[in-house]
């Protein structure tokens, strides 16, 4: 159905400025700065709200207009692929995992996003970033929910996706995501768009949304590619509020360079760390690839990245000082991540596997440097053990990072075969960091990530079990009762994809599908 | 220069918007993926309402553009006429 365009009976500009700007006014029962206090207290100063103003100039009205369109849109294609069975045309089994790990990773931090920039909107006290933050606080919101209908479709018919709202709270992963919005959402309402508008949305959704989307599309799995690309046109938005943000800090003074150069270096790095997990999914939970993470990175963040920090250059914006170690871990992560997730199969929320000889040939194809002198000979061991029916499972917990709460399985830049860790005090306290990166942002604020849940740590202190649980009694099982803790059901949600119960039934009823029985 | 982009999904609206994008920006490039339509430029990139409704044979209000876009990057302007991205550098 074509959209109807009306004529007009004011312009764009001048629309936008009566339903922004006219629609603000100075408090007058108690002064401004009582009610707008979070405003000041990170030390950015603004002299001027109404120089912000929105690119889109998009107004409350439009908004819904477009919004409306854009669900219908969407739902059209979840009621048919729910119609025609669209769960049944995947490539293979396999891809649903990338699914769960979206689902219990990435959709309740949309849902703290809509709760961030409720907040954001709520503290600034200029009209044109309110009015901007209560937009992006509704699209984050529909994000979680649209998301979350997707995907129940695929909890009717396979295992994992049945309790993501608890999981986000326990699951040691899980934790890492988590962490990140946690850590955006406690600080003030500019270090939140920096953290969140800015480094999120306008450096790295690209990766997160765009190959992987794109992915699904290759996969088979129409349903999941429109929810994401539904969410994704939501996006140009919020990247344009960040950046709009950026540029309005610098431009309302001086002394607010060094701060917003801080929280670059700082959330670049962040949000680096976390979309490691995305760097696995392309590399290894895609039965059919779009793209490695390596190529994805250095599209949409080191070309389109570096397009833009050229243009901050002007203000005196130095790229973010991670960008040195990115380029070496690109190499790496995506496999040194799969690793671990492999060897704690045990205790995570989806299947794991080793690739076969033919993905691994992709492999090295797209990591020539790297992915035959390093890892290579080590999953061809573990895949040959577990034909012997020798699957390794580690026992054992890793050693967490205070700050990205990833366990310690990065290596240090200059050696890849050295596990790096770094080490600060506190207090007469030690605590651990996977890297300069995050050791660094420990240092700068020690009193905040002292106070880290970490999942590792809370096993270990005796808090990750159901109540009434003995741990002192006989025949103790720690691994079985965090199980218990997490909802994860051992033997069916988690373990190796070879003879779980989602590759038997899926094979079965593909079959179904295309045989008369 | 640096190149600015935009990314629709690949659907029959986006069909006349990405030809009166190629039309007007000769010097802009179309990526084709799975679901997925990308166009580079180098430097800028606009979007003009009245190419779009000489190919689509109806008013076309320029806001239209949001429910199939993906993507962009570069610097925004926008109002009545034209959608543009560009880099100040």
């Amino acid at each position: 159905m074509d959209m109807q365009a009306t004529k007009k009976k004011v312009g764009l500009k001048e629309k936008y400025a009566h339903m922004t700007r006219g629609l603000g006014w100075e408090t007058t029962y108690q002064p401004m700065n009582k009610v707008f206090p979070y405003a000041e207290f990170e030390g950015i100063k603004i002299h001027d709200w109404d120089k912000w103003e929105d690119p889109f100039r998009l107004t409350m009205d439009a908004y819904w207009k477009y919004q409306a369109e854009k669900e219908r849109k969407l739902y059209a294609v979840l009621d048919a692929f729910a119609q025609n069975n669209g769960h049944l045309g995947v490539t293979d089994a396999r891809y649903i995992n990338a699914l769960k790990l979206f689902l219990t990773g990435i959709s309740p931090l949309e849902y703290v996003a809509h709760r961030g920039f409720a907040a954001a909107g709520r503290n600034f006290p200029g009209v044109g970033p309110r009015v901007a933050c209560l937009m992006q606080s509704l699209d984050e919101v529909r994000h979680a929910q649209t998301q979350i209908h997707a995907l129940s479709n695929y909890n009717k018919h396979y295992n994992g996706f049945h309790d993501f709202k608890h999981m986000i709270e326990r699951v040691w992963y899980l934790s890492v995501p988590k962490s990140f919005f946690d850590d955006a959402f406690s600080a003030g309402p500019f270090e939140w768009m920096i953290a969140i508008g800015f480094s999120f949305e306008y450096v790295l959704t690209n990766l997160l949304f765009v190959p992987f989307m794109s992915g699904a599309a290759y996969n088979g799995d129409m349903g999941t590619v429109t929810v994401g690309f539904s969410a994704q046109s939501d996006e140009a938005r919020h990247m344009t509020l960040g950046l709009e943000c950026i540029k309005f800090m610098l431009e309302q003074d001086p002394d607010n360079l060094p701060i917003v150069q801080k929280w670059i270096d700082k959330w670049a790095w962040r949000g680096t760390r976390v979309l490691t997990l995305v760097g696995m999914m392309m590399d290894y939970m895609l039965p059919k690839r779009v793209m490695s993470w390596k190529e994805a990175w250095e599209i949409y963040f080191e070309q389109n990245g570096g397009a833009l920090f050229n243009d901050l250059a002007r203000y005196g914006i130095k790229v973010p000082e991670c960008l040195s170690q990115t380029a070496i871990d690109k190499e790496h992560i995506s496999h040194q991540a799969w690793a671990t997730f492999y060897q704690y199969g045990g205790a995570s929320d989806f299947h794991t596997w080793m690739p076969t000889d033919e993905e691994m040939d992709w492999l090295s194809a797209k990591y020539p440097n790297t992915f035959d002198k390093y890892y290579r000979a080590r999953f061809t061991h573990w895949r040959d053990e577990a034909e012997k029916g020798k699957r390794f499972y580690n026992g054992t917990l890793p050693m967490l990072c205070q700050v990205c709460q990833i366990p310690m399985l990065f290596t240090e830049p200059s050696d890849p075969t050295q596990i790096c860790y770094r080490e600060s005090e506190y207090q007469g306290e030690k605590y651990h960091t996977c890297s300069d990166g995050c050791k660094h942002i420990f240092d700068d604020e020690p009193e905040k990530y002292i106070q880290a849940w970490l999942p590792v740590h809370q096993i270990y202190q005796g808090n990750c079990f159901n109540e009434g649980v003995d741990p002192t009694a006989p025949g103790f099982d720690p691994l079985a009762e965090v199980l218990k803790w997490y909802h994860v059901e051992h033997g069916r949600d988690n373990l190796d994809f070879e003879g779980s119960e989602d590759q038997k039934n899926f094979a079965a009823w593909r079959g179904l599908a295309t045989k008369n029985v | 220069m640096s190149t600015v982009f935009i990314a629709f999904q690949a659907n029959e609206e986006s069909r006349p918007i990405v030809e009166a994008v190629l039309a007007d920006n000769p010097h802009a490039v179309l990526h084709e993926s799975p679901a997925m339509v990308k166009i580079d430029a180098e430097g800028k990139l606009v979007i003009k309402r009245e190419s779009i409704e000489e190919r689509l044979g109806r008013d076309f209000d320029l806001q239209e553009l949001q429910i199939n876009l993906i993507t962009i990057s570069g610097h925004l302007d926008e109002d009545d006429d034209e959608f543009t991205l560009a880099w100040k550098n």
